[in-house]
């Protein structure tokens, strides 16, 4: 029963946003006629350009991060083609070589870990907690205050920085630390989070959550027993969203992490790095895709979540 | 060797910290919904609501109730100094919209949210309908929906290199874009640089992004075009043009709606890009680039949040266009 109630929920999350129509499942027949109506030699053409056009750009660079650092200098990336040439030295390089000047990505790979972790699962436990109540606690005032935080995604997070940053620096004193990029995160994220899950959690049929109540079981058990188990599928997707988002994000990481070593994240340093394109050329490839690394590898392993993620998450902001 | 020591003594010492932060984050949610659950009889109900509501709810005052507030207030107010700050009434609005600069950032902030959204959603509509049902169009799609994956500033640094132009004479071509010029017979040119060109190949990076995220959006949605009306309009004799046009894109137009504002909200508060490419020099800056920069780098408390509250006025309208059309969706499904 529960599992039902889930799996149609699952189901709902998959759902083309602004859709009316129910996706119908087609006989393959008709979807044979279909597509001979449809396809024509220039639709396939213009897919196949499309889709060169768009991949180029990175297979240009992923080419260039492991060409050796006069060949990046000198010439362009599609001469590999000619001169064929291997080395991952560029990697070793801006991973590991410690100094003022070097890029020293080591420690800003570990950077980026250390604030997208916490920083995705904050937000999401606090926002099943404030989801479960909007959702199966009745109160005074529950429907006001949820179309409060739902509208608080209006707010672009521009106008939280300033004094977001103050009172950090001076009332906390935490600025440029962990916490503060993990609790500015969290900040930002809760809206949408506690909007999301809310759909998710509201969902659940009512039966199970008052044969539970019926059982003697309080909101804390019921919130541990029967919510989360049952939101799992929803938490792994918009967690991983908002894992992505951070580990993206550079505007928040500028203005609340310091932008030293101890504490910035990767896209800050490759930020710094393009700033001197020039001086950078060599290091610039590899840096880049040490940095897309992760997303690439959830992107293509976990494609599934990515979307739905996305398109419930498209909002953010 | 020594530096990989240090290396792994920083890595231990940050993901100690990580560790902690969870651990107390842990300790003090813990604690709170323990104490719900032990809640005396008297009051347990508000407790116990307390308990779950009150830590979002204090976090979203201070970090986004309280500094929207705030943000407004500055707004009206002269730079902060040691001497605190004086009411200025409209001077930073006024200030904008009389200095070139920003009525440059303005104008390019306008120009961004007039082709990114336009150029998006119509490659990536064509693209989803010329990949519809075609054999590897799983594979297809991911190759143009990948961009949306990698941030902001990647995206920079790979365009970067596909605009980077060298002197003639000089040495040869590194980026892609000004060698075909050179084998067309052209000569090279300074994109970024060359105003006000530059601002159109920053939005391609945008268009090149979001250009995915249409796409899969649209491509799901014109699966879930009924094929029973697709299959009368052809028995009717339209041909795959008119099909397009009558069937399927009145079919998929609550989607295209959520794209097309989606996509504008992303394009208006865009800043990594910009910040990534040309760091807004070149007459290439938005508004919120300008608003790091004149908060940020310069102190210019006043203009800064003058600019968030311009930012906030223009994303407005949009989101809650979009959240009334995802409502409506909602409630019809």
């Amino acid at each position: 029963m529960s599992t039902d109630a889930a799996t149609a929920a699952e189901n709902a999350l998959d759902a083309p946003l602004g859709q009316k129509h129910e996706a119908a499942t087609r006989e393959p027949q008709k979807m044979r006629k279909v597509k001979q109506t449809l396809t024509s030699p220039w639709a396939t053409f213009a897919a196949i350009l499309i889709a060169t056009l768009w991949t180029i750009p990175t297979f240009g660079l992923l080419v260039s991060s492991i060409r050796t650092p006069t060949e990046i200098r000198s010439n362009g990336w599609w001469n590999i083609f000619v001169s064929p040439s291997f080395t991952l030295q560029n990697y070793i390089d801006v991973l590991t070589v410690q100094g003022t000047s070097s890029a020293n990505l080591g420690s800003y790979f570990v950077n980026s870990l250390v604030i997208a972790i916490p920083a995705a699962l904050f937000p999401i436990i606090l926002a099943t907690m404030a989801a479960y109540a909007f959702a199966w606690i009745k109160f005074r005032g529950s429907g006001a205050l949820f179309v409060l935080i739902f509208a608080l995604q209006i707010v672009p997070l521009q106008m939280a920085l300033i004094p977001l940053l103050q009172i950090f620096s001076e009332i906390l004193g935490i600025s440029g630390t962990f916490p503060a990029v993990w609790i500015a995160h969290t900040i930002f994220g809760l809206p949408l989070c506690i909007f999301l899950l809310h759909n998710f959690i509201s969902e659940i049929p009512g039966e199970v959550i008052e044969a539970a109540r019926v059982d003697g079981a309080n909101h804390t058990q019921i919130f541990f027993r029967i919510i989360i188990p049952l939101s799992l599928p929803a938490l792994a997707s918009i967690g991983i969203f908002q894992f992505l988002w951070v580990w993206n994000d550079l505007l928040v990481a500028l203005v609340f992490s310091g932008g030293t070593a101890d504490v910035a994240p990767l896209t800050q340093r490759l930020a710094e790095l393009v700033g001197n394109f020039g001086r950078n050329t060599e290091r610039l490839p590899a840096a880049a895709f040490i940095s897309l690394i992760v997303p690439l590898i959830v992107f293509f392993s976990l494609q599934r979540y990515f979307v739905r993620g996305l398109l419930a998450g498209s909002t953010k902001g | 060797m020594r530096g990989l020591s240090a290396f792994w003594v920083d890595f231990f010492e940050k993901f100690g910290i990580m560790f902690i932060g969870l651990a107390a984050f842990a300790a003090v949610v813990g604690l709170i919904l323990f104490l719900a659950d032990r809640a005396p009889k008297k009051g347990r109900d508000f407790l116990q609501l307390a308990a779950f509501v009150g830590p979002a709810l204090v976090l979203l005052a201070i970090g986004l109730v309280y500094p929207a507030i705030r943000t407004t207030t500055l707004a009206f107010f002269s730079r902060q100094t040691a001497n605190g700050s004086d009411f200025v009434a409209f001077d930073n609005f006024v200030w904008m919209f009389t200095q070139p600069d920003i009525l440059i950032t303005l104008g390019n902030t306008l120009i961004w949210v007039a082709l990114v959204p336009t150029l998006s959603t119509i490659f990536g509509l064509a693209y989803a309908v010329f990949i519809d049902k075609s054999k590897g169009e799983k594979l297809l799609k991911s190759l143009v929906f990948m961009p949306m994956a990698i941030s902001f500033v990647g995206a920079g640094i790979i365009w970067r290199f596909m605009y980077e132009y060298r002197e003639v004479g000089f040495s040869e071509q590194i980026g892609l874009l000004n060698q075909v010029l050179v084998w067309l017979g052209q000569s090279p040119q300074q994109f970024l640089v060359n105003s006000p060109f530059n601002t159109f190949f920053l939005i391609v990076v945008m268009v090149w992004i979001q250009t995915g995220f249409a796409m899969v959006l649209l491509s799901a949605a014109i699966k879930g075009v009924p094929v029973e009306i697709i299959e009368a309009s052809r028995l009717d004799g339209a041909n795959a043009w008119q099909q397009f046009w009558n069937v399927t894109v009145p079919g998929i137009r609550g989607t295209l709606v959520v794209v097309v504002t989606t996509i504008s909200i992303a394009t208006l508060k865009v800043f990594d890009i910009v910040r990534a490419m040309t760091g807004g020099n070149f007459d290439t800056s938005v508004i919120a680039n300008e608003m790091y920069t004149q908060a940020f780098n310069r102190g210019e408390t006043g203009y800064g949040s003058a600019l968030a509250v311009v930012l906030f006025l223009m994303v407005m309208p949009i989101v809650i266009y979009n959240v009334r059309v995802m409502r409506k969706q909602k409630e019809i499904r």
